[in-house]
């Protein structure tokens, strides 16, 4: 059979973001897929350069507009260890919340895009629809909708009143009561499943050698989460990360749907641990010379941050490993022999976020 | 099949979504929206210019301007933070969409020297730098201010 070559995006219905894939298929049965990088290639780590590292933090939100909250805690998190400055308790905290009420949109998106993926339009408004109730919390506590900005170095901008704490607990109620309505069908449906089990699976050596990073490891069936490292207030918080065995679109799909749950009772647990006190301790001077490096644990997977300061304002480097670019030789390893129609199926199962990888 | 309770749940609701131009949501108290200054209270200390991520503000001491482009603002709140006298605000709502680029320019009375002096005789150890950092950046500054009045007035 001879082969024919199939160029998929930079455009392409199912995808907003731009990223190319050459498929060289055979017979509707996808034998090799290239990928190709940089449509949006944006230069963020060079604004060091002009950016002082206050200033940088909202630099670093916008490497991801999902994960905004999330990029912040880890940019402070390696200021922090590299100038010596410890948060306060309830900063840590806080911190918390808003990460986790960032993972619980961030699944929720993607839940809907997936099923958007699969042709499931309803479904896909359901998940949205849901979601609108976390992005109000984050706007009525933090002051915007998806780059909260409220991570500074030394803590958080914007406490939770007494009156808040109550409302985001009713909210979350709310929200886990409508997220599980739509477990069976998100999790067995004919149709759902029909798309999904058995699509591009990734064994637990594949995903482990390749190098995935959150639910596509997770859903291959290695229970590796940054969190369990017990990062800023993560320490005081217990959890077990959520492993699926199959590897396949639909453990990957289940896995981000039961951690929408577990982040809510995150939530939950880190609202009933805040204790009282400041929320932001004042930063003197320029971060020294030397080497920081921190690891968080995003919606998508780990993310790394590496920092070099000079004894200036300015940062020598940094550099960002974001989920995304660590899930693309997995996904790659995901596509032979698939059919034609799962490509995108299987594309938007790793969660790709095209800009965050790119920077 | 099993999408079915849902579906013919939402057939009897209320619609989920807001008819909206017509319908516009509040905003919540906090939310940082559109930038307002209140010219009549800023010390032109520039304060708002140095925190600003996008690098924004200018302000003119001597002038007495204070100088914002709406259009590369990015809404985080960071100078309303700084300002020492709380002469900025955010309110609750979106900015209104224009058809054309423009700078926003306020004019205000500058601080006048002397009386600062006379004021504030224990800030003069700090006078000196302040002052030396203001006359370094207004080296660059009139290029760059030139050019949009220029363009300006060819407008009209
Ligand atoms: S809100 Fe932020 S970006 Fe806008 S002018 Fe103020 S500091 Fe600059
Ligand atoms: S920080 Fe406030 S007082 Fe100072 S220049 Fe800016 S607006 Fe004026």
């Amino acid at each position: 059979m001879a082969t024919t070559v199939i160029p998929f995006g930079p455009q392409h219905p199912v995808l907003p973001e731009p990223v190319h894939l050459t498929l060289k298929v055979e017979d509707e049965i996808v034998k090799e897929a290239i990928p190709a990088l940089g449509y949006v290639h944006r230069g963020l780590e060079k604004l060091a350069d002009i950016r002082d590292y206050h200033q940088m933090i909202t630099v670093c939100e916008r490497v991801c507009g999902i994960c905004s909250m999330i990029h912040a805690v880890c940019y402070s998190q390696a200021i922090e260890e590299l100038m010596d400055i410890e948060i306060p308790d309830r900063a840590a905290l806080l911190r918390v919340i808003w990460s986790e009420l960032h993972r619980t949109h961030s699944h929720l998106l993607w839940l809907g895009l997936f099923a958007d993926a699969f042709g499931f339009e309803s479904l896909f408004m359901q998940f949205w629809k849901i979601r609108e109730r976390i992005m109000d919390i984050n706007e009525a506590t933090t002051g915007s909708r998806v780059i909260v900005s409220v991570n500074v170095i030394g803590g958080v901008r914007a406490d939770l009143s007494p009156d808040q704490i109550r409302w985001i607990l009713s909210e979350i109620d709310i929200v886990e009561k409508e997220v599980r309505q739509l477990q069976d069908t998100i999790m067995n449906d004919y149709t759902v499943k029909a798309r999904t089990c058995g699509v591009g699976t990734l064994t637990k050596e594949q995903a482990y050698e390749l190098g995935a990073a959150g639910p596509t490891l997770r859903g291959s069936g290695v229970a590796q989460d940054m969190r369990m490292l017990g990062y800023g207030g993560y320490s005081q918080i217990d959890f077990e990360p959520i492993v699926e065995t199959s590897g396949d679109c639909w453990a990957r799909s289940t896995v981000r749907f039961r951690e929408c749950l577990q982040s809510m009772d995150l939530v939950r647990q880190a609202i009933s641990k805040l204790p009282e006190g400041d929320i932001r301790v004042k930063v003197k001077g320029n971060p020294p010379e030397g080497e920081a490096y921190a690891r968080v644990e995003q919606p998508r997977g780990e993310c790394v941050y590496y920092i070099k300061g000079n004894g200036t304002k300015h940062l020598d480097r940094l550099r960002i490993r974001t989920p995304t670019f660590a899930n693309i030789p997995p996904l790659l390893a995901m596509m032979p022999e698939c059919e034609l129609a799962d490509v995108p199926v299987i594309i938007l199962s790793i969660d790709p976020c095209i800009s965050c990888t790119e920077r | 099949m099993l999408f079915t309770p849902t579906v013919v749940k939402n057939l009897l609701k209320k619609p989920a979504t807001r008819n909206y131009p017509f319908v516009v949501r509040e905003g919540f108290p906090m939310y940082r929206g559109e930038l307002t200054i209140n010219i009549d209270d800023c010390i032109f200390c520039g304060s708002c210019s140095r925190k600003c991520p996008s690098q924004c503000i200018t302000v003119d001491k001597q002038a007495g301007t204070w100088q914002c482009d709406p259009h590369a603002c990015v809404y985080c709140g960071y100078c309303r933070d700084a300002c020492p006298t709380k002469c900025l605000d955010m309110k609750d709502v979106h900015r209104a969409p224009m058809t054309e680029k423009i700078t926003w320019i306020e004019q205000g009375t500058p601080p006048k020297p002397k009386k600062k002096k006379a004021a504030a005789p224990k800030k003069e150890a700090e006078a000196p730098v302040a002052e030396a950092k203001v006359e370094k950046a207004e080296e660059a500054k009139p290029a760059k201010k030139a050019a949009p009045k220029k363009k300006a007035a060819k407008k009209k």
